[in-house]
């Protein structure tokens, strides 16, 4: 019993273990793959076609789903959290601290989650599938190099799109908030707006604009970075997406932490 | 062993080693200038291997792959991007990008590589697709609405069009009909000859014994990584390499 107990512990920390070294490996060759992103970003040519094209994919096609998400997660923030305030009589600071928490945290960290779902896991299949169909060798063979040509415009546009995003999650979320606000919980119109004047700083909507951007860069990096990745057929490009779409997720996550802490200090 | 004076590609002592498995074993060769060589072997013999190091993608453990007089493991990733302008490669399933039209394939390496107006691209493209036979009905239609020898030959037109002095031909009558089979090796034999006069060599990869002998110059034959027989087509039916005569039985 206790020979059996001791192989099963065994078993599980040397598969933690293993799995921890693989995500370590994995984060290197990120990194690495990410280097050369940069170093290819300053390089002729510039191929403005492939950025605008990528940006109205990852921006103009994400709106949709960003406008649903912001509008729901405004309306459902907004009642949470006057039921909560309402017990301890501050309701008349629900703007604000919806505002807040919206411009700091949700919209940021949401609208990363999504683009990581939506934009991320597309990136990984597109360049998963033209590598096992040899697309990206006859780019090569050509002479051109695949990761400038696939992987920078992506990169670049998903930079500059996500805070986009968030902003616009953040004014529709605040949108959702004030309308439910007002019209069903019966805040008073012109206290939700002077809170939220009076409590809303600049610095708050700047947060999440930088945090947004750090997002951007890294989904499209773990995108195109797990797409080069892609062997073995249909199977490796159903691999690929879904590793894009979980390293994607929990980058976010894990890097909101580390930016949140940077970003209080120095803002 | 076949060896030229002034050859189009030329590989010398190339062994390639992945992790313990030895892939190419001081392989030698070269590859006479405006001719077509095969190069025949069973799978695994080393064929894709031998082709990426003629490409540059990958670089030999130990020896050299010298390409129209340039040493291609001297010449570092840029460089080599740039000597690849010389290739044109037709692909096993011709690797068209799929969200590109027939004619925007085709005209992709003339708008990244050359200064050419749209309307001349343009141009060229129609040119260039007719030369394989493609009609201008299917010129807008993407890849995924052609059939296999269609897409074939979109490939070839692409792969022609910045002029290749080296073209290289991975397994191209894989998987297609005896018709198309047959289109596609007249399709490799009259690109050879229509480009004779400014300076084309054709390599093969194929384990198609027929079509081999049917176009080919020169064949060569791979096994576990290393060329076992290379002879003019008409000695190689008659080669005494008891594996060679195997083959060429199957």
């Amino acid at each position: 019993m206790i020979t059996k107990l001791q192989t099963y512990l065994k078993d599980q920390i040397e598969e933690f273990g293993a799995g921890l070294l693989e995500a370590v490996d994995g984060m290197g060759k990120i990194t690495q793959f990410g280097g050369r992103i940069m170093f290819w970003m300053f390089k002729r040519p510039f191929r403005f076609h492939l950025f605008f094209e990528q940006l109205y994919f990852i921006g103009n096609k994400s709106m949709t789903i960003i406008f649903l998400a912001g509008l729901f997660t405004g309306m459902v923030f907004c009642t949470q959290t006057y039921f909560g305030f309402k017990l301890i009589n501050v309701d008349s600071l629900v703007g604000s601290i919806v505002a807040i928490s919206l411009a700091k945290e949700l919209a940021p960290v949401l609208t990363g989650l999504i683009v990581a779902g939506r934009a991320g896991s597309a990136m990984a299949a597109q360049i998963g599938s033209m590598k096992v169909t040899e697309q990206i060798d006859a780019l090569e063979v050509m002479g051109i190099n695949s990761v400038q040509y696939l992987a920078v415009p992506r990169v670049i546009a998903s930079t500059i799109a996500l805070p986009m995003l968030s902003i616009v999650f953040l004014f529709i979320g605040n949108l959702g908030a004030y309308l439910i606000g007002t019209t069903t919980l019966m805040i008073d119109d012109a206290m939700f707006f002077s809170k939220l004047s009076e409590f809303m700083a600049v610095e708050d909507i700047a947060q999440g604009v930088i945090k947004a951007t750090v997002f951007g860069f890294v989904i499209a990096l773990i995108g195109t970075y797990f797409g080069f990745q892609v062997e073995k057929g249909a199977v490796g490009v159903g691999r690929g997406t879904n590793l894009a779409v979980i390293w994607g997720m929990v980058s976010v996550l894990v890097l909101d932490y580390f930016l949140t802490t940077f970003l209080v200090k120095i803002l | 062993m076949l060896t030229f004076e002034n050859p189009a590609i030329s590989v010398k002592g190339v062994t390639k080693i992945y992790g313990e498995q030895t892939i190419l074993n001081d392989l030698s060769f070269d590859v006479e200038r405006n001719k077509i060589t095969t190069i025949l072997g069973f799978s695994g013999a080393g064929k894709s291997t031998l082709l990426k190091h003629i490409l540059g993608i990958t670089q030999p453990t130990k020896g050299t792959v010298e390409v129209l007089g340039q040493d291609l493991t001297k010449l570092d990733k840029v460089g080599l991007r740039e000597f690849r302008k010389n290739f044109g490669m037709l692909f096993q399933y011709a690797a068209l990008f799929d969200s590109f039209t027939a004619a925007e394939n085709v005209g992709f390496p003339l708008s990244e590589f050359t200064k050419l107006k749209p309307a001349e691209i343009n141009e060229k493209v129609k040119d260039l697709l007719i030369s394989v036979g493609i009609k201008e009905e299917s010129f807008n239609r993407l890849p995924s609405e052609l059939s296999g020898g269609m897409r074939k030959r979109v490939g070839l037109a692409r792969a022609l069009a910045l002029s290749p002095h080296i073209m290289l031909y991975d397994e191209p009558t894989t998987g297609l009909d005896p018709i198309t089979t047959k289109m596609v090796n007249n399709l490799i034999v009259d690109t050879a000859k229509n480009h004779k006069d400014r300076e084309m060599t054709s390599v093969i990869i194929s384990h198609d014994v027929k079509a081999t002998m049917e176009i080919s110059d020169y064949v060569a034959f791979l096994d576990r990584g290393k060329i076992i027989e290379y002879l003019p087509v008409e000695e190689f039916r008659n080669s005494d390499k008891e594996l060679v005569q195997e083959f060429l039985r199957l």
